[in-house]
């Protein structure tokens, strides 16, 4: 099992691609050779920090790149930043497209008496269906560290509540987001990458 | 809900975790992958790791110690101990830590915490605060100081002015050690950290007199703390942080459990 690991200068890669070889997957990382796109079996992007960071996606033409694999059904998951991505853009970087696979836009967490970032370890609320979370029970914990959040609609595979219910997780077919830390998330999530990892189109039979 | 958090912490010194009362007669305490595996496995929700040694050959020491902790932990890891440049903070992220802790050197140099959090993001900048009580203050808490050399040396600045500054120049997360508690097992210093807390809009980790479940419960409630650091507690009668939640919840704190 081969996983492309995008890296496009937003942090740190190293705990995502331990992870990963840890659950047996062998990984190469790419910051611009489309062609580890095109041959990806599947596709994770990490990311933490500041969306603008994923302007180096356009100008490198991995979005492209991901946006075709995305069509031919590779499996794909964008943790965090990586997840906010598959929006059409956030208001930390207005300027910034995302990807548009989910047409709604992420935001900052409303002003409240709560402290933001939303730091610490937070229950998700499973949806029925999702593949990608698929084991992991109601009020299971997971590591979550961001400011910005995608909203809850009919895309949402989990969701957790702080200062306002957000989508803590997305799907849609082969397309896959964690807000977040799978990584750094415990037995949970090492499930929910494992489940990743076994992925399959409904239907599909090896 | 969001949850409190139990720090384990692991003071580590030529690749040794030890244990001591205020770094004087250290004890071996073993090895620091097999303990920081160990915490993560009995409930711990984050590991930090402590370089005490602070010698350059000993800075290979922590990384090679760095790599075998990390390799299999699956929940955050933050290290520190002399972190003096981005230089120092990438070689630490490049061996497997998700955050890192600064003191001294965030004092000495500010743009440190923006440097790191530039290329790594700001939840990976832990600033690092040793603070001791001013009595000779009109407000001891709120103009408590800020200490470096292990608490020996002042710098000048009151704690609550410094975390915000760190908060606006991109930390992700404060850690008060309070100086007068340290050690002393007799409870944190809530009243500090309440102040640091109020004070910033990160999340601050409280640090130093730890001795029963109590005073975890006091520092979550009436210190106002988003997460607390646990070390020796786990060798006086509380013997993981697992039994520790328990008790947590029992007195209606949220915590991660079952874990």
């Amino acid at each position: 099992m081969q996983v492309t690991v995008i890296d496009y200068k937003a942090g740190n890669l190293t705990s995502v691609l331990k992870t990963l070889r840890h659950l047996g997957a062998e990984t190469v990382v790419t910051d611009g050779d489309l062609s580890l796109v095109e041959s990806a079996e599947r596709i994770v992007l990490p990311g933490v920090g500041h969306f603008a960071a994923t302007e180096r996606l356009d100008a490198t033409g991995l979005t492209g790149a991901i946006r075709a694999a995305i069509a031919r059904g590779v499996p794909f998951l964008g943790i965090c930043v990586g997840m906010q991505w598959l929006y059409a853009g956030s208001t930390e970087a207005p300027e910034q497209a995302g990807l548009g696979h989910f047409p709604e836009s992420c935001a900052r967490f409303a002003e409240s008496s709560e402290k933001v970032p939303h730091v610490g370890w937070n229950s998700l609320e499973v949806r029925s269906g999702s593949q990608l979370l698929e084991g992991v029970e109601a009020g299971e914990f997971v590591y979550f560290t961001h400011s910005y959040k995608g909203p809850v609609t009919n895309d949402t595979a989990a969701v957790t509540h702080y200062i306002e219910p957000f989508a803590a997780a997305v799907e849609r077919g082969n397309v896959m987001g964690a807000q977040f830390h799978p990584e750094k998330s415990g037995e949970t999530g090492l499930k929910i990458l494992r489940n990743f990892l076994a992925w399959q189109a409904k239907g599909a039979t090896c | 809900m969001l949850t409190k958090r139990i720090i384990a912490c692991l003071d580590v010194h030529a690749g040794r975790v030890v244990k001591g009362v205020q770094f004087v007669d250290l004890v071996d305490a073993g090895d620091p992958a097999t303990q920081a595996a160990r915490h993560a496995h009995e409930g711990a929700d984050e590991i930090v790791l402590l370089d005490i040694t602070a010698t350059h050959e000993g800075r290979q020491t922590l990384l090679d110690t760095v790599r075998r902790t990390a390799r299999e932990l699956f929940v955050p890891f933050c290290v520190g101990g002399g972190i003096r440049s981005a230089r120092d903070a990438e070689q630490v992220f490049e061996a497997g830590a998700d955050k890192v802790s600064i003191n001294s050197a965030a004092l000495a140099d500010p743009t440190l915490i923006s440097q790191i959090g530039a290329s790594f993001g700001a939840q990976a900048v832990v600033v690092a605060i040793d603070a001791r009580r001013d009595p000779a203050a009109a407000d001891p808490v709120r103009d408590a100081q800020v200490f470096v050399q292990g608490g020996r040396r002042p710098v000048g600045r009151t704690v609550v002015e410094w975390a915000r500054e760190a908060e606006q120049r991109g930390a992700g997360e404060i850690l008060l050690t309070s100086m007068d508690s340290d050690g002393t097992r007799a409870g944190f210093d809530c009243e500090l950290t309440a102040a640091v807390s109020e004070a910033v809009g990160i999340p601050v980790i409280a640090s130093g007199g730890a001795g029963t479940v109590a005073h975890f419960a006091d520092v979550f409630g009436r210190g106002k703390a988003d997460a607390a650091l646990a070390a020796s507690i786990f060798h006086f009668g509380v013997s993981t942080s697992r039994s520790l939640k328990e008790e947590l919840a029992h007195a209606g704190v949220p915590v991660r459990l079952p874990c």
